[in-house]
């Protein structure tokens, strides 16, 4: 038997489950090939334009997440509370749990897919994270990574303190907080290098 | 999230046609502008603001996301980031108290997105406002009671309040535009109009439900703040249950214009405490033409918190907030001002 990764064991998992409800919709009338109330999306991420056809409610992060499979950023708390699903926008970091999709054509997005190089070598912030071991569980790692990124670019990367302060927007239940400020100050260096 | 119709507004004319059933400020509004949306968004899928139309205004950037400095005073555009005016050096310089409040609000994401006009509007943060699986709030829905003033109530406000209503104004940002005696610009359909900022928020009045004098579809376009003498020497203090990404437990915004020792003029808000963005102007009377010393902070600010009315958990809130205005007080007057000698 071949291999199968989590996600890929997950998604079959999620196919076969529709698979199984199919006959409970025997008797109900078929469903409409489109929702009516569905708008037409452009949203352009890590560079590649892509057309959606989604419910003027969904945000960017179930956009991401649900109808590109990108699942790199991570649903956390939905509510913009823990930095979880943080994304750039335009270059800034933002929530993408608060942003709605159809709100956010026509401006770049970048996640954490799109951060490492086309050759595979990762961001210098994705190196730094692995070299200090700056996660634990990993849940919040894509989030801390984008925000992060941004902290640096912005020029609030000084201090720890500063560090600290910049980044109390991603919450680290694991509390790996001391390695995550020793990765931002490794990368900092590095980008600044590059 | 209940379902709305979205809609781009591509100019302000469009924006006030389209918002034209907005009643601002009211949980019943069938229509909302849209702008950073950290509250709007936040509060739809928490079934809490329940818009049939939503009006996306970031196309009005252009005309309304500039930062002005000049010899009469600072103008903010609506559409401004919390961000870039909490980064703006001239501002730091200039209006210490202004960017203060900003960089010690909320996290850097939200900085990012949530516009000035926005955050003056910001909702409570009231858990039983923000839940209505708790039936009685009457600001979600008037006459059915308050579930805040038996209930877990250590946040909740102490001035400014009701037996309707004890929820807290969160905001920090339009504690310190209250102290500097800041303008709004509001735009509509029918006219412009400048007018205080004080006046934005309504008092409570038994009326929880309708928080601002907002017209049907008028915007805020901007907030003008006035060159005081004492922008300079002004600060915000801010108390919280952590060090970061926190709401103000108690919040003093102070500016003073000193001739030596002695006070010329004082301004004074408080954030936290208040049902609105809330100036302590007994307090600031009292401390004009007087030397700025403990015993006279003190007293200002047990002036400053008189007729505070509190509900068992927020017991602690007055005298934690007279300490912290007096501490305002003083830390303004220490700090030393760039071309003055100390």
């Amino acid at each position: 038997m071949t291999q199968m990764t989590r996600r890929e064991a997950l998604t079959a998992g999620i196919a076969m489950a529709t698979v199984g409800l199919e006959p409970l919709r025997a008797d109900a009338a078929p469903a409409p090939k489109s929702d009516p109330s569905a708008v037409r999306v452009r949203l352009e991420v890590n560079g590649e334009l892509r057309e959606l056809s989604l419910d003027p409610r969904v945000t960017v992060l179930d956009a991401l997440r649900d109808h590109l499979h990108l699942t790199g950023s991570k649903k956390g708390c939905d509510q913009g509370q823990c930095g979880a699903c943080t994304v750039l926008i335009e270059g800034q970091r933002v929530l993408s749990c608060l942003t709605l999709a159809v709100a956010a054509q026509g401006k770049p997005i970048e996640t954490i897919e799109g951060l490492s190089r086309a050759d595979g070598a990762l961001h210098p912030m994705q190196q730094a994270f692995i070299d200090q071991d700056a996660f634990q569980c990993g849940y919040c790692t894509p989030g801390q990574i984008m925000s992060a990124v941004a902290c640096v670019t912005e020029g609030h990367a000084h201090s720890d303190g500063d560090i600290r302060e910049y980044m109390s927007g991603n919450l680290c239940r694991c509390a790996a907080y001391p390695k995550i400020v020793a990765a931002i100050k490794q990368a900092k260096l590095e980008m600044e290098r590059a | 999230m209940r379902p709305f119709a979205f809609h781009h507004a591509d100019s302000a004319s469009q924006a006030f046609r389209l918002g034209s059933g907005t009643g601002q400020g009211q949980v019943d509004a069938s229509v909302q502008f849209l702008a950073g949306g950290t509250t709007l968004i936040d509060l739809m899928k928490l079934d809490v603001l329940r818009p049939q139309r939503v009006v996306n205004i970031d196309a009005l950037k252009g005309s309304l996301q500039r930062i002005e400095l000049s010899a009469e005073g600072l103008y903010l555009g609506a559409l401004t980031t919390m961000a870039a005016a909490a980064d703006h050096g001239e501002i730091l310089d200039s209006y210490p108290v202004i960017a203060q409040s900003l960089k010690l609000a909320a996290s850097a994401q939200l900085r990012n997105m949530a516009t000035l006009g926005g955050n003056v509007l910001q909702k409570t943060r009231c858990t039983y406002y923000r839940d209505p699986s708790w039936s009685a709030c009457n600001k979600r829905s008037p006459g059915s009671g308050c579930a805040a003033i038996h209930g877990f109530n250590r946040n909740h406000a102490v001035l400014g309040i009701d037996d309707t209503c004890i929820s807290q104004y969160p905001g920090d940002f339009g504690v310190a535009l209250m102290a500097l005696d800041a303008q709004v610009d509001l735009i509509g359909s029918r006219d412009s109009r400048r007018i205080p900022f004080a006046r934005l928020h309504r008092p409570l009045e038994g009326q929880p439900h309708i928080e601002n004098i907002l017209r049907p579809g008028e915007l805020i376009s901007g907030f003008f703040v006035p060159a005081g003498p004492w922008a300079r020497r002004s600060l915000y203090v801010k108390v919280r249950d952590r060090e970061s990404y926190e709401f103000a437990l108690v919040a003093a915004a102070v500016a003073v214009d000193l001739d030596g020792e002695t006070v010329r003029q004082a301004r004074i808000g408080l954030g936290g405490m208040a049902y609105r963005p809330w100036r302590a102007e007994a307090a600031e009377q009292m401390l004009m033409g007087k030397p700025l010393n403990e015993a006279s902070a003190a007293a200002a600010a047990t002036v400053a918190l008189e007729g505070a009315r509190t509900h068992g958990y927020n017991d602690y809130k007055p005298e934690l907030a007279r300490r912290t205005l007096a501490r305002a007080l003083l830390g303004a007057k220490a700090l030393t001002l760039a071309g003055q000698v100390s």
